[in-house]
């Protein structure tokens, strides 16, 4: 009974999504009232539907309604309640489920929080969302129902992969897909804008927080998906360049662009059709992540059920919603206008050679990652491209744009000059050089590429961090008050960018010292065998037996000790599931501010004394990676929260259209 | 002008890229047949594994429609479709034929004996000859075989209860039909 | 950027100025272009390996002294782990043709006999590929769609001398 509800209530939000996705459009070219008001309302009423929808399949999974054949394939009566939960998004049906009921959410969400908008833009904004969501209900409903009933209903369930029984997978796919999703807002403000012609600061001020928001979630979910793949894959690496990882990547590289340049036409109302065109490309690249991981067209560890008809039918959406924006974009983009004019050395020109950077860098990730499938198609081998490739390519283009960061943050809008940047930033590059040039040889490195990569590293991490307090120095000089009042006295936004940039810093010099200073070693240990890495020591005790809800572990005890003195035990597991007969190796960290101790069980050697091949890691600073992404997302809500929102958002009731700012015209005439 | 031109770059950029999505998904791995549908069933003598002594053939099974799962003790997912099969043997009275799969028969009927024995008939093919002929390259792996013993379906990885409903069952109706 | 086109059709003595700078703006582009077209290519050319079954390597299609990727069923009963340390001896086959191999170090949770590998390394001068990694994927069903080509293929190949006999 209960899944026939939800399988209803997926009906009726399509119905009234594809209300939501024609009438307000129709009613805003037409001038109709009526029909545009109706967005707010379908967009609240098929939020309703899809949350029961959810909500429903939620309850088969806890419930273990084995006839439903999404439970049957993902569940068992012995994985504990959470995972049961956690295993409704954890397949094919479920993910699509959560990615349409999460563009519902976020719909519902801009129904609410636009009441100083234009009923035009509005109108405009949730048909569009709603076109997006009629697109994923259809294809949800016609090739993936998650409610599918299965007949007869068998005793137990195939239990959900291991691999995703973990509290990380719990939230890495919500908050990738609310990342994901969110964008979705941005897309539909900015084919909103296309389809109005009113593209102008105001715009970019709505575009902004949401735009923010999304990224919020996308970095936090690439943090947590990063640090599962960490800990739960037993190789240490914190990022593979797998084709899943990249799909996620490659939007938040765009969409990083596009939350810089939406900034740039808030305040200065350029590059206008630069920005509709990220907004555009980073939602495409949204579903084009999606499209790819969902129809199995790459090799990728992520192994997904594959379903050519499931991967036509998404690429028929993705050559609707991304091929039509993007006409949509080729024919009215001339009539959105330009904004002022800046001379080469200005805060803008660091903007936009950023936002180059990042989408050239976005480009070369897509590159490296489609590469094999171009070549496939070509009739021309099968290649696989490695890491080395992305890391070949990728930090020639982060440091300029590093670089470019430090000068942005401090340059002047419009128009700066080269002997005021260099007062502002000379004490920032003096500390970054020595820093970079001494670091290394500190730590003790001496061979010249491993001394010149931890330079680099070094040398990008402090110039930001100095030309960020560079650039905090230059606000707080003329602020009257103490220096605790002066602080205060700074924006949220202005605070929300330092801590995504200090975050962008921290980031790095977890990379750098991972590394240039992490051990590895892989080698056989009987009990009562030590192995030194650095200054710890690990002794491999005793091997011993744990059974789990769902699960048997042969169990390792490892005793860890820091200059012979003991830290604490690690308990590294290879564990059988039942259901899956799939061994999986179940890491043991010892994990600090400054790093990690890390513990992992190969496989048993028949020796006939308990001997394994273990594999154990030192990982200094690898914490800073993850700490690096926390202060970015912080950076980001603390600008959400920016006063100058609400304020301008009452300010906007009352004067709706407000005329572009184009201070550059302005001073000419 | 030029200048809307370069607007539509990005348009057909990716529409290029769709195109090689458009072929990339026909270079689906799982959609590549199996070059033996359509073909008859290869020819096999294979002892029966509860009787030793009796050589079972493709040609005991003429006239009706069959399956035949390649199987082995050793083998994970053979455990994980084991329910299906179970299932489908119960339901329908279409001949299962357990194909022991490089494995010592004692193991394949201590296993059958352990989780239960789905098949009508089961055969062993201790060094995998005849596994080849079939292009089994893991477990499990199942066929099916018509009246006229013409193999017209073939299922890689273990069988589970989607494969089952939309695929198997439906095609087993069709083909007792003709 | 268009703002300085008008400009130029406007006021013509910044024109000449505004075109100058167009032309450098161009030749940066280009110059930027060339680039990144160069950066992509060399990291290309280090970091792309090419995929063989056994069949190939058998043939000597594969190269030697490069790196590149094998792929195929690890053979039953042909793991053999040396007595001392880590490493690790196997057969990859695509059912017609059987490459050794030889890796040190811990295997992949999913590594199996009678299961999909793929191996990446160099061929040695006796013809063993000495694998630098060992990958296997995570789906206890899953074959990789390379490992699922070259037994295709090996198969096809066998089919069609069946045939000519």
């Amino acid at each position: 009974m209960i899944p026939e509800i939800g399988q209803f209530a997926l009906v009726l939000a399509l119905l009234l999504v594809m209300v939501q996705g024609t009438l307000p459009l129709i009613g805003a070219s037409k001038g109709i009232s009526a029909w545009m008001a109706l967005s707010r309302r379908t967009a609240q009423g098929a939020f309703f539907f899809l949350s029961l929808a959810l909500g429903c399949l939620i309850y088969s999974f806890i419930v273990n309604d084995f006839s439903v054949l999404n439970v049957a394939n993902n569940s068992n009566t012995k994985l504990p309640v959470i995972y049961r939960i956690a295993a409704s998004w954890g397949s094919h049906e479920g993910s699509i489920m959560m990615w349409v009921f999460m563009l519902g959410m976020w719909s519902c969400a801009v129904s609410i929080f636009s009441k100083h908008l234009p009923e035009e833009m509005v109108a405009r904004v949730l048909g569009v969302m709603g076109c997006v969501s009629m697109g994923l209900l259809l294809f949800l409903l016609l090739t993936s129902n998650p409610f599918d009933r299965l007949f007869p209903v068998p005793l137990e369930g195939r239990d959900l992969n291991p691999l995703l029984q973990d509290p990380g997978m719990i939230l890495h796919p919500p908050m990738l897909y609310m990342g994901y999703v969110g964008f979705s807002v941005a897309f539909a403000f900015a084919v909103a804008a296309l389809l109005g012609g009113r593209l102008d600061a105001t715009w970019a001020r709505w575009s902004r927080p949401w735009t923010t928001l999304a990224w919020c979630f996308l970095t936090i979910g690439i943090l947590i998906g990063s640090w599962w793949a960490y800990y739960e894959l037993g190789w240490g690496g914190w990022w593979f360049w797998d084709p899943v990882e990249n799909a996620s990547l490659m939007p938040w590289l765009v969409g990083t662009a596009l939350m810089h340049s939406l900034a740039v036409t808030e305040k200065r109302g350029t590059f206008k059709v630069w920005t509709v065109l990220l907004a555009i490309c980073t939602f495409s690249l949204s579903l084009l992540g999606t499209f790819l991981v969902r129809s199995g067209i790459l090799t990728s560890v992520h192994a997904f059920a594959v379903d050519p008809q499931r991967g036509m039918f998404i690429l028929a959406l993705l050559a609707l919603v991304i091929g039509g924006s993007l006409a949509l974009f080729a024919f009215r983009a001339p009539k959105v206008g330009t904004g002022g004019t800046f001379k080469i050395i200005s805060r803008e020109s660091a903007l936009l050679a950023n936002n180059v950077l990042l989408a050239v860098a976005c480009g070369t990730v897509l590159l490296g990652t489609l590469y094999p499938l171009f070549l496939d198609a070509l009739k021309l081998g099968k290649i696989s491209v490695g890491p080395p490739y992305f890391e070949a390519v990728f930090v020639p283009l982060m440091a300029p744009l590093v670089f470019l960061m430090g000068v942005g943050a401090v340059a002047r809008w419009k128009e700066a000059t080269l002997p005021d940047l260099w007062a502002r930033l000379r004490w920032a590059a003096a500390i970054t050089l020595v820093a970079a040039v001494a670091l290394p040889f500190i730590l003790g490195r001496t061979s010249p590429t491993s001394v010149a990569l931890l330079a680099l590293g070094f040398a990008m991490a402090f110039w930001i961090i100095t030309a960020s307090l560079a650039g905090l120095f230059d606000r707080v000089k003329y602020v009257e008050g103490s220096f605790r009042e002066k602080l205060a006295r700074q924006p949220r936004s202005f605070w929300g960018m330092f801590a995504a940039h200090i975050g962008v810093a921290v980031f790095i010099i977890g990379v750098t010292v991972v590394k240039g200073f992490e051990i590895e070693r892989d080698v056989r240990m009987t009990p009562g065998d030590t192995v030194a890495i650095s200054n710890y020591t690990f002794r491999f005790e005793s091997m011993g037996e744990r059974t789990g809800p769902n699960f048997h572990a042969s169990r390792g005890t490892f005793e860890l000790s820091k200059n012979g003195k003991p830290v604490r035990k690690l308990y590294p597991e290879k564990r059988m599931y039942f259901a899956h007969g799939m061994p999986m190796t179940e890491a043991a960290i010892d994990s600090g501010i400054f790093g990690d101790r890390y513990v992992s069980l190969g496989e048993p050697i028949n020796d006939g004394k308990d001997s394994w091949s273990v594999r154990v890691y030192h990982k200094p600073f690898v914490t800073w990676i993850w700490y690096g992404c926390i202060l970015m997302t912080l950076g980001g809500l603390l600008a959400i929260s920016d006063r100058r929102y609400r304020v301008s958002a009452r300010r906007e009731t009352a004067k709706p259209s407000l005329p572009p700012l184009e201070p550059a015209k302005l001073e000419k005439a | 002008m030029k200048k809307k031109l370069l607007l539509l770059i990005p348009l057909v950029v990716f529409f290029v890229l769709a195109g090689f999505f458009v072929v990339g998904l026909g270079l689906n791995p799982k959609e590549i047949p199996s070059p033996l549908i359509g073909k008859p069933v290869p020819a096999f003598s294979l002892p029966d594994l509860n009787a030793p002594e009796k050589a079972v053939t493709p040609q005991d099974f003429l006239g009706q429609v069959w399956l035949l799962n390649a199987w082995a003790s050793w083998c994970v997912s053979c455990k994980t479709e084991h329910p299906s099969l179970a299932r489908l043997a119960k339901t329908s009275d279409v001949s299962i034929i357990g194909m022991l799969y490089r494995d010592k028969p004692e193991n394949g009927s201590e296993w059958l004996r352990r989780h239960g024995d789905p098949f009508t008939v089961s055969i062993a093919d201790a060094d995998g000859s005849v596994g080849i002929d079939f292009g089994v390259i893991g477990t499990p792996e199942t066929f099916l075989i018509d009246k006229q013993g013409i193999i017209r379906y073939k299922q890689t990885g273990p069988i589970n209860e989607e494969v089952l409903n939309k695929k198997i069952i439906p095609m087993i109706k069709e083909l007792k039909q003709l | 950027m268009s703002e300085t086109t008008q400009e130029t059709t406007t006021v013509s003595p910044v024109g000449i100025k505004a075109r100058h700078k167009r032309f450098l703006w161009i030749i940066f582009g280009l110059a930027f272009f060339a680039a990144i077209v160069a950066l992509v290519l060399n990291a290309f050319g280090s970091s792309i390996t090419y995929f063989y079954s056994p069949t190939q390597v058998v043939q000597d299609e594969a190269p030697h002294g490069r790196a590149f990727r094998i792929g195929g069923m690890v053979e039953g009963g042909s793991v053999v782990r040396d007595g001392s340390g880590l490493t690790v001896r196997f057969n990859v086959t695509d059912t017609a043709e059987t490459v050794a191999v030889v890796y040190t170090g811990i295997l992949p949770d999913l590594f199996a006999e009678e299961k999909g590998v793929v191996a990446q390394g160099k061929l040695d001068e006796y013809g063993v590929f000495q694998a630098t990694q060992v990958l296997a994927k995570h789906d206890e069903n899953y074959v990789a769609p390379e490992v699922q080509a070259a037994l295709d293929e090996a198969h096809k190949a066998r089919a069609a001398q069946t045939l000519e006999q």
